[in-house]
C-alpha cells in the first residue's frame, strides 16, 4: 500500500507530519548508495534552518554527504541514537534512524513535497 | 545530499575494463570509474558468498583481516623489462637496490624525478638474470611505461601486459587457501616471485599485496582470470572484496596510495619511504634526485607523512587542513576514512617537522569546525606479513 503521509525530496530524504513537526531522514535509496554509515552529525535544537540549508552530516565509509532541510523551520528534535550507533542508518534508514525534527510554518510546502508515487518516479530515472 | 554517492552524469566518460568487469557484475559488484577502469568499489554479495560475508566496504575489509579476500588490481599496469643492461637501466631510475635483488625476489621501489620527486611508487622482480617484471600504478602506467622506455639501453626492451590479469589474495587464510591449490605457494617467502600451476592455471606469483596482510599477488593471463577468481572464491574462506575494501585496509596498514600520500611534489625523506634506498645506492647516490634527497635527509625535511588519529568519531578525508594547537597551519591530510578494524577514523597526511612526533596534538578543519586530533604511529594496525 502506498504511503501517503510520507513525502520525500530528490535529494533522497523522507518527512513525514505529525501536526506542525516534520521528521526527516534519509531514505533506504540514500541509505544504500552510501553504503556502511561510520558518522552523524545532527543540528543544534533550536536552529532555525531555511528549506535547502545544509543542517546535517552523514559519512560513509566511503565519502561524506550533507543533509539539507527540505523545509523551513526550528530544530526541535535530534536522534542522538544514530549519532551513537550510526549503521543503524543502513539497518531502519526508514524507521528508527530518523535524524532531525522540524517545528514548521508551512504545511503547504510539506504538501507540494513529493509524495511516494513521485519519488519512485524520480528513482526510475537515476 | 548523497550527491557524492550518486553520479551526477548520468553518461559517464568510457571506461576501460578489465578482464573481470563481466565477472564482478555476475558477483554483485557496484562499479566505479577509477583511474580510467570500471572497478568494483563493493559487493552486493548472493547465494554461499553472502552467508560468508554480507558485503559492502566494511564487511569485506572485516572479512580480509580475518580470512581472506580476492581483489581484481588488473587496472595496474604490468610489464616485462629485459636485456643485460636492464638492472643498470632500472638503477638510472629508481634508488633501490636491483642489480643485488636476486632471482625469485621481488622489491618496493620508486620512480624518481630531478628534483627528488616521486613520479610513481612501483614492485620490481627479477625474474632471473636480466629479466624484469614491473608492476605499477594504474594512473601512473603510461607516464611510467614512456619514461622506462625513453632510457632504454640497446638491447634492452620493455614490454608490457595488457594481456594479463592481476588478482590479489589477501588475508591470514590466503596461504591455507593457495596451497591447496597450488602447493609451492606456501614455500614462497614474503616478496618471493614465482612462476607456478594453481590447478593448471599458469600464473606468477609474488607474496605481497597492500592490505598488512599476508597475501599473494597473481599475474595470470587475461583469459584465465575468470577461471581463477571463481576457483579461488570457491575456496570457503574467500569472498571477493572492492577498491573500498582494499583502501581502507591500505590506509589502516600506513601504505601510501600515488596521487594522495605521495606525488611529484613529495620526496622519499618526507613521505618516510627512505628505507627504500638500497645501502649501495647511499654511496653514490646516482639515481634522480640523489642529491636533494640526500641533502634533505642531511638537513631534515621540512615535513613529514604522519599517521593522525581525530578524537572523535568524525572521519577526515583528504585535503583537510592541519593546524597546531597554536592555531599556525601545520599542513594536510592526504588520505582519510574509517578504519573498521579499528572502529574510529583515521588519517595520514604531512605536518611541520616539529609537529611530527607521536603524541603531538593537532586541529583538523573539518567543516569549519576544529577537531582534535593526535599524532600516531604507523601502522595503525600491525603488519602480518610472513618473514
Amino acid at each position: 500500500m502506498a504511503d501517503t503521509d510520507t513525502r520525500y525530496t530528490k535529494d533522497h530524504e523522507w518527512i513525514r507530519l505529525d501536526g506542525d513537526i516534520a521528521t526527516i531522514g534519509i531514505t533506504d535509496h540514500a541509505q544504500e548508495a552510501l553504503g556502511d554509515v561510520v558518522f552523524v552529525e545532527l543540528p543544534e535544537l533550536q536552529r532555525e534552518v531555511e528549506a535547502g540549508e545544509a543542517c546535517a552530516v552523514v559519512e560513509s565509509v566511503k565519502a561524506a554527504s550533507d543533509i539539507y532541510a527540505p523545509l523551513a523551520g526550528k530544530v526541535v528534535e535530534t536522534n542522538q541514537v544514530i549519532v551513537d550507533e550510526p549503521a543503524l542508518v543502513n539497518g531502519d534508514a526508514m524507521g528508527e534512524a530518523w535524524f532531525f525534527k522540524l517545528e514548521i510554518d508551512d504545511i503547504e510546502a510539506f504538501n507540494a513535497l513529493l509524495d511516494e508515487a513521485a519519488y519512485n518516479e524520480f528513482l526510475e530515472t537515476l | 545530499m548523497i550527491e557524492n554517492a550518486l553520479p551526477d552524469d548520468p553518461t559517464p566518460p568510457v571506461l576501460l575494463t578489465t578482464p573481470l568487469d563481466a565477472w564482478h557484475r555476475a558477483h554483485g559488484a557496484r562499479m566505479v570509474g577509477f583511474a580510467g577502469y570500471a572497478m568494483p568499489v563493493q559487493y552486493d554479495l548472493a547465494g554461499a558468498l553472502a552467508a560468508r560475508c554480507r558485503g559492502g566496504v566494511m564487511a569485506e575489509h572485516l572479512h580480509c583481516r580475518a580470512q581472506a579476500a580476492l581483489f581484481d588490481v588488473s587496472h595496474m599496469g604490468q610489464a616485462t623489462l629485459t636485456g643485460a643492461t636492464a638492472a643498470a637501466l632500472l638503477e638510472s631510475l629508481v634508488p633501490g637496490d636491483i642489480i643485488g635483488l636476486k632471482p625469485g625476489r621481488q622489491r618496493y621501489t620508486l620512480l624518481t624525478n630531478e628534483a627528488g620527486g616521486i613520479l610513481d611508487d612501483l614492485m620490481v622482480a627479477t625474474l632471473e638474470p636480466g629479466k624484469f617484471f614491473l608492476v605499477v600504478n594504474a594512473s601512473r602506467k603510461d607516464d611510467d611505461f614512456t619514461h622506462i622506455a625513453a632510457s632504454l639501453p640497446a638491447g634492452a626492451s620493455l614490454t608490457p601486459h595488457p594481456e594479463r590479469a592481476l588478482l590479489a589474495l589477501q588475508g591470514p587464510q590466503a596461504q591455507a587457501v593457495l596451497a591447496r591449490l597450488c602447493p609451492a605457494a606456501a614455500a614462497l617467502p614474503f616478496m618471493g616471485v614465482a612462476s607456478a600451476l594453481v590447478r593448471g592455471i599458469p600464473c606468477l606469483l609474488s607474496r605481497s599485496g597492500y592490505t598488512g596482510e599476508d597475501g599473494f599477488e597473481i599475474s595470470v593471463p587475461a583469459e584465465r582470470a575468470e577461471d581463477l577468481a571463481t576457483l579461488l572464491v570457491e575456496q570457503p574462506e574467500v569472498v571477493p572484496a572492492g577498491l573500498g575494501a582494499r583502501d581502507s585496509l591500505r590506509l589502516e596498514a600506513g601504505l601510501c596510495l600515488y596521487g594522495n600520500d605521495i606525488d611529484e611534489l613529495t620526496s622519499p625523506v618526507e613521505a618516510g619511504l627512505t628505507w627504500v634506498i638500497g645501502k649501495r645506492r647511499k654511496l653514490a647516490w646516482d639515481f634522480p634526485g640523489g642529491v636533494a634527497i640526500r641533502d634533505q635527509l642531511d638537513n631534515g625535511a621540512p615535513r613529514l607523512r604522519v599517521g593522525i588519529r581525530p578524537d572523535g568519531r568524525a572521519p577526515a578525508r583528504a585535503g583537510t587542513t592541519i593546524a597546531a594547537t597554536d592555531g599556525t597551519e601545520a599542513g594536510v591530510i592526504t588520505s582519510g576514512g574509517f578504519g573498521p578494524s579499528l572502529n574510529a577514523p583515521i588519517a595520514m597526511g604531512y605536518v611541520r617537522r616539529d609537529l611530527a612526533a607521536d603524541g603531538t596534538k593537532l586541529s583538523l578543519l573539518v567543516r569549519g569546525k576544529e577537531l582534535p586530533a593526535t599524532v600516531a604511529a604507523l601502522p595503525f594496525v600491525p603488519h602480518h606479513y610472513v618473514r
